[in-house]
């Protein structure tokens, strides 16, 4: 689903990521961790090019995305992305939240999309908030709010970046829940977290990044259990 | 102060005209700056070095001059090349002028939205025009209406300038009006009072739309 080749970018001397290769499978769920400032969160954007790249290649569901003559907004319809502070819109209330993409990117009709609203607001359990605006919700609901929006978009691939670093620690289980099931149903998942707990039940292959490189990628049993690079070991040591 | 009351009685209907025809021009100089300023606010947030100039060019002119001036070169210099009325005159002149200062706000307050709200519209598949106007602007429009709503109430007293280019708006009126009585003091004063009347009814306009935009954004948990 997501093939990226020699992927390098930079922020102006600062050489954020350093040659990236990196594919994720369908219906793989990936989660890539690292010390803040390794690029994680760069790679994600550069993914759903919210960031352009120096050099490399991005190919998504099969197709070269070249971003000067492909249509991105096309693209992005099909890589949905939650955000560590949510960006809920907040003059819309829920419900228009859930439905503002699917009503104004897909021209769905009202009554459709907002029938698939109250479907994806149940399925992440906030159906009774549909009414609320989103600073009356707590940041978990919040970011549950986010992950039914992006889904509205039926996006084949979901992108993550540190969905619950802004968030009080009691209210970090909802939102994993939330993204268990979704990994559970199949969907195509790349995460930045810090929740190590998270990648251990849940990943298929974790990724590790330092100083702009991947530096070792493996199952988490194997990653957590025995790694192999010595970064990921201080890494590790350093958090658990 | 019963002379002033004696001026108010004796005039108040040359005075009520007058008070229309600079809430007239107040208004359609306004609507047109508006529309001015936002398009400006766009080319001033535009990624084109040439139309960002354009906009920065026309922005320091404005604020660089004297209104009176611009409102002398538009009278006598332009309209001696084209023909306008001179409301229309008048009323290009303040709206040209307020344009400029309302672009700075409707500009500071696109800018003062998190970048979060167009990454999240365009992560959605939506186009930069459609997150515009459905996502930024709706938020953006918001902010701007405090410092909007006094730069219409300056513009509703700048609009005073026209009278020397003839026009018999209430500033224009009253200096006729004093120069045939010879009571300045007493029919200045009379001319405040209705500039005061039409800044607080303004104010009062501005508070309730104010409030009405507030409670929109808040309420049912």
């Amino acid at each position: 689903m997501i093939q990226v080749k020699n992927l390098v970018k930079s922020f102006g001397s600062n050489i954020v990521l350093n040659g990236i290769d990196l594919s994720v499978a369908e219906k793989e769920v990936v989660v890539i961790i690292g010390a803040s400032g390794s690029g994680k969160s760069t790679l994600l954007r550069c993914v759903n090019f919210l960031e352009m790249f120096d050099q490399g290649e991005i190919r998504l569901i099969g197709k070269t995305v070249i971003p000067t003559t492909t249509n991105l907004n096309k693209v992005r319809e099909e890589v949905g992305m939650v955000f560590q502070q949510f960006n809920l819109f907040p003059h819309m209330n829920v419900l228009e939240n859930v439905m503002e993409a699917p009503l104004h990117v897909k021209k769905m009709d009202k009554v459709q999309a907002k029938e698939k609203a109250m479907v994806l607001l149940k399925k992440v359990g906030l159906n009774d908030k549909a009414l609320a605006y989103p600073k009356n919700l707590s940041g978990g609901q919040k970011q549950r709010v986010a992950i039914a929006r992006a889904l509205a978009m039926e996006p084949r691939i979901m992108l993550f970046d540190e969905p619950t670093s802004a968030l009080d620690p009691e209210l970090v289980g909802e939102v994993l829940q939330v993204m268990k099931q979704l990994a559970q149903e199949g969907m195509t998942m790349v995460v930045v977290t810090h929740e190590m707990g998270f990648a251990r039940e849940v990943a298929d292959r974790v990724v590790f990044m330092g100083d702009g490189k991947i530096l070792e990628e493996a199952p988490p049993n194997e990653f957590f259990i025995n790694p192999q690079n010595n970064k990921a070991k201080q890494f590790l040591n350093s958090i658990l | 102060m019963l002379i002033i009351v004696q001026i108010f009685l004796d005039t108040y209907d040359i005075f009520i005209s007058a008070a229309l025809l600079t809430l007239r021009l107040t208004i359609t100089s306004l609507i047109i700056g508006s529309l001015i300023g936002l398009v400006v606010a766009f080319f001033r947030i535009s990624t084109n070095k040439w139309i960002y100039k354009l906009a920065t060019i026309y922005i320091e002119l404005i604020r660089g001059t004297p209104l009176i001036v611009q409102i002398a070169i538009l009278y006598f210099g332009i309209a001696s090349v084209v023909t306008f009325s001179q409301f229309w005159a008048g009323a290009l002149a303040l709206a040209i002028h307020n344009g400029a200062y309302i672009a700075e706000i409707f500009r500071g307050s696109i800018q003062s939205i998190d970048k979060g709200q167009m990454e999240a519209a365009r992560s959605l598949g939506m186009t930069y025009p459609l997150a515009m106007r459905r996502i930024i602007l709706p938020q953006a429009f918001k902010f701007s209406i405090p410092p909007l709503g006094n730069q219409f109430i300056i513009g509703l007293k700048d609009s005073s300038l026209v009278a020397y280019v003839g026009m018999a708006d209430l500033w224009g009126t009253g200096l006729s009006e004093a120069a045939s009585n010879y009571r300045q003091l007493d029919t200045y004063m009379v001319v405040g009072i209705y500039y005061l009347a039409l800044v607080l009814l303004f104010s009062y306009l501005l508070r309730k739309l104010e409030r009405r935009l507030d409670i929109d954004s808040k309420e049912i948990s």
